[in-house]
């Protein structure tokens, strides 16, 4: 087994104890090619989806058995490039030179061999062992695509097997391929670009020390050449004198051709995949480049009006689809599970006692979140992931966005937050410029997710009237895009436009939506349910030992001077930062009662949801925003919001008392 | 009539065929704020010299000869008024007089120098996009490095950017304007000089533009796709 030296690295070891595998394969590609669908198949049952702790971009690993081997097979981030402009690229490529796989299986699209071919011959320069893994190959045929897979094998000198995964067609091949390739390491050829650029790698090369920075030579040569910052880095310290002449190889490489020497490379890259898709490649039918299926549901999807309607009308379905159910499932398990053990948030009595109130109350609270609202809302936005709607929808959207300086990517993480504000904020990840990253996900903490609905829903909709509901989700909608401009035009850095690929639509894998939905999930159950149990037992034994008094007073010049609410909301809202809706439950707790018009006028109710709405992101957001940008950013978040909930609730109070 | 003039006329026979398909004298004379008769007599003498399509009654159109004039007109206009606002900080409503003034008697190579001084701007100071130059580079930063002399041949076709393609209409990559970053992750896209590409449509309101590349469709926001020039190719069947 090679290559896992320095494994404790990258995940708990326990995980992974080294007997369980004897080697280790990495499946790399662009996004949208099958790849998920290739690993799925690989891996059958015995795949575990990974947290890999300390890196940002998570990858999934399974298992493969087959012929009496045992291989781990690792899914890398699905991507266009290895040019390490974004933190995927990063990841991938850097587990590809330092982690050793013992076989790289590139996954293609056959339909779309050339851009494909580009990612390959990148992953021929770093020289790992290689097979094709050509993908959708019906779909090519479909489109009058004929490839000769031998010859393209021969000309890369790495096994090349066409498979339909979604069928689990040409996957046992595929698996035999990898078994015997973990025992030979299929080296590719190396692919020769033009003299003028050839001429200079060779000539960086013989400046470079062997084994410099634990990249293949040739690919230290052409990314110097390039002038990639990293490698820069790297080899100044070992070969200065290889980054010099490697400075002014670049600089006549651009002078002769007019480009910086990044897309001079580029290009080179291009020109041989083009060469080898011309040797390979026969088109039957006169390509259409879109299937008919597919342009006939952009010329709906993509209408001017129709396609808004369409989109309205989705994440309409979307929301009140769950709402309706995930209200119906969460009363219906609150019921049950209370009848288990009551549900008391402010216990009193032994040690024991407190300890086991705390953890059964945030147990069932985040049960009762995670289960009805979060999970079904997660299904159905894989669903129309996968199918390929919420790219069109990100076209769609992606003018309306730039006024809040973001684009049209930036509405799977925003469309997240009303399920849960946690993973929407970790799905700001695909967005590539750190500014716009954190633009995102600051406006994602003020999303109303589902917890905030509940609130809003408990105390407003309930006792003073739905308008008055739904005028504070209008007026969150419309905070969202004035603090968005605002934050826009505040935070350094620049913003982007949207480049994006538009993949064909098709039937939605169930095992690939299922992932999906888990993916979110997972990151939801190990956030937030240990926060929602050590908060819920942190708040019972500061209620038992007598410490809720006190904070009511220390808060009340707040919530009784400014906000005008009853002096016992303190506590409340405390209770709120573990998790919004908990406030109901404390309400309900601490005034004994569970008819909140009794105990607060409609302004005090409008001001209380307006506040609990904005203000502390719950604790789970802020652990997220923390892991994402550090604690200075999430706690800058958290006292902004505080102060603008305030600010926000204080005014209300006051102009609220004229009107009603 | 001067030659000043002249260029006035073929720049708002432009913009109007630009939103209307064919320029109406009444159209031209609101535009110009001139009596309907000068612009008639004006007309007849661009026709003369092979600049626009004239027929009496229905309006006027360029000629291929007359776009590139207009063209390259309007690209000093409004680097003109990069200039004049961004570096001589002229106050708002002057740059556009002033600009249209300064215009006609700008010359090929102050053109170019002062492109280059203003690191090749994308927009004039209103939001229109300004034209590629026709001489013949394949960057921006190719004629920004160092102290190399302004490239004098020209290109024999017009450049015109992606987005002004029409839906289904093909083109070659000539050139991406744009900071090194964007280039690359276009180019890592297949986008490389001389690739035919095609645009497959435009979302509404400057939305993003969808075009087709080496057999794969990107969605490309306008701005970005602002800055791809290509030489235009014909409609595509269907």
């Amino acid at each position: 087994m090679s290559g896992c030296s320095d494994c404790d690295t990258c995940g708990p070891a326990a995980a992974r104890p080294d007997d369980k595998y004897e080697y280790m394969v990495a499946l790399a590609g662009n996004a949208n090619v099958g790849k998920s669908a290739t690993f799925n198949q690989l891996t059958g049952v015995d795949q575990e989806i990974g947290n890999w702790p300390g890196k940002t971009v998570e990858r999934a690993e399974g298992l493969l058995q087959h012929r009496g081997r045992r291989i781990r097979v690792i899914d890398l981030p699905g991507i266009y490039s290895i040019t390490a402009l974004s933190t995927e690229e990063q990841v991938s490529r850097e587990f590809i030179a330092h982690d050793h796989p013992d076989v790289v299986v590139n996954v293609l699209d056959a339909s779309a061999l050339e851009r494909n071919l580009f990612f390959t011959i990148q992953l021929v320069e770093l020289e790992s062992p290689l097979i094709l893994a050509l993908n959708q190959m019906d779909l090519a045929l479909q489109k009058g695509i004929r490839i000769d897979t031998g010859k393209l094998s021969a000309l890369l000198g790495v096994p090349v097997i066409p498979t339909v995964a979604i069928q689990g067609k040409g996957i046992s091949a595929l698996s035999d391929a990898i078994v015997h390739a973990v025992q030979d390491r299929p080296k590719p050829r190396s692919i020769p670009y033009g003299k003028e650029v050839e001429d200079r790698i060779g000539k960086i090369m013989e400046l470079l020390p062997a084994g410099a920075g634990g990249y293949p030579p040739r690919w230290t040569a052409i990314k110097l050449l390039e002038g990639d910052p990293d490698t820069v880095w790297e080899a100044k310290k070992q070969a200065p004198g290889a980054v010099a002449a490697a400075q002014a190889y670049t600089r006549e490489l651009e002078k002769i051709h007019g480009e910086p020497a990044g897309t001079v490379l580029s290009g080179e890259r291009y020109h041989a995949a083009e060469r080898m898709v011309a040797e390979v490649m026969e088109i039957h039918t006169p390509g259409d480049q879109e299937t008919p299926l597919t342009a006939r549901i952009d010329r709906l999807a993509l209408h001017p009006v129709l396609g808004y309607l369409l989109l309205v009308l989705t994440i309409g379905g979307l929301l009140v689809w769950t709402f309706i159910i995930g209200a119906w499932m969460s009363e219906l398990m609150t019921s049950y599970l209370s009848g288990i053990a009551p549900i008391q948030p402010l216990a009193k009595g032994s040690a024991a006692d407190i300890l086991f109130a705390g953890v059964w109350t945030g147990l069932v609270a985040a049960l009762t979140l995670i289960i009805p609202y979060v999970i079904p809302f997660y299904l159905f936005l894989a669903l129309i992931e996968d199918s390929g709607f919420l790219t069109r929808f990100s076209l769609m959207l992606d003018r309306g966005m730039h006024k809040m300086g973001l684009h049209g990517k930036a509405i799977i993480p925003l469309v997240l937050g009303f399920g849960c504000t946690v993973p929407a904020c970790l799905s700001c990840r695909i967005i590539e410029s750190p500014k716009q990253k954190f633009l995102a996900a600051f406006l994602v903490t003020l999303v109303p997710c589902s917890a905030r609905t509940i609130v809003i829903l408990g105390v407003v909709a309930a006792f003073v009237n739905i308008w008055w509901a739904l005028a504070l989700y209008l007026f969150d909608f419309i905070l969202i895009v004035i603090l968005g401009r605002i934050a826009f035009r505040v935070l350094p850095g620049e913003s982007v436009g949207m480049i994006m690929e538009m993949p064909d639509y098709h039937v939605p894998s169930i095992p690939i939506v299922l992932k999906q939905t888990w993916q979110r999930t997972k990151s939801l159950i190990w956030i937030v349910l240990p926060a929602y149990i050590a908060g819920s037992i942190a708040i019972t034994a500061a209620y038992a030992v007598g410490l809720l008094e006190p904070i009511n007073t220390i808060l009340s010049p707040v919530t009784v001077l400014l906000l005008g609410l009853p002096l016992w909301t303190g506590v409340v809202f405390v209770f709120g930062i573990i998790r919004k809706e908990m406030t109901l439950l404390a309400l309900a707790a601490i005034f004994g009662t569970t008819v909140f018009s009794t105990i607060m006028t409609p302004v005090q109710l409008i001001v209380f949801a307006l506040v609990t709405m904005l203000y502390v992101p719950c604790i789970s957001t802020i652990l997220a925003l923390a892991q994402e940008f550090g604690w200075r950013r999430a706690l800058g978040i958290t006292v902004l919001e505080t102060a603008l909930a305030v600010v926000l609730g204080a005014v209300a109070f006051r102009l609220l008392g004229l009107v009603l | 009539m001067a030659s000043e003039q002249l260029e006035e006329y073929l720049e708002s026979i432009l913009d109007i065929v630009e939103k209307e398909g064919i320029a109406k004298t009444s159209a031209i004379a609101r535009c110009m704020k001139v009596a309907p008769a000068s612009v008639t007599e004006a007309l007849q003498t661009l026709s003369d010299k092979g600049f626009v399509h004239y027929e009496p009654y229905k309006g006027a159109y360029l000629t291929d000869q007359g776009r590139e004039m207009a063209r390259k007109v309007k690209r000093r206009h409004r680097l003109l008024e990069v200039f004049l606002s961004d570096v001589l900080h002229i106050s708002g409503d002057n740059v556009h007089d002033e600009a249209c003034k300064m215009e006609h008697t700008l010359s090929d190579e102050t053109e170019c120098a002062l492109c280059k001084m203003l690191n090749a701007p994308a927009r004039c100071p209103h939001g229109s996009l300004i034209e590629a130059c026709d001489r013949d580079v394949e960057s921006c930063s190719a004629c920004l490095k160092e102290n190399t002399p302004s490239p004098t041949s020209t290109r024999d076709e017009p450049l015109v950017p992606v987005t002004s393609l029409s839906p289904g209409q093909k083109g070659t990559i000539a050139f991406i304007r744009g900071d090194n970053s964007v280039v690359q992750r276009l180019t890592d896209l297949g986008l490389t000089l001389r690739t035919e590409i095609q645009l497959v449509r435009k979302a509404p309101l400057l939305g993003p533009v969808e075009i087709a590349v080496r057999r794969t469709r990107l969605a490309i926001d306008h701005a970005i796709a602002d800055h791809i020039f290509v030489t235009a190719g014909g409609e595509k069947a269907g």
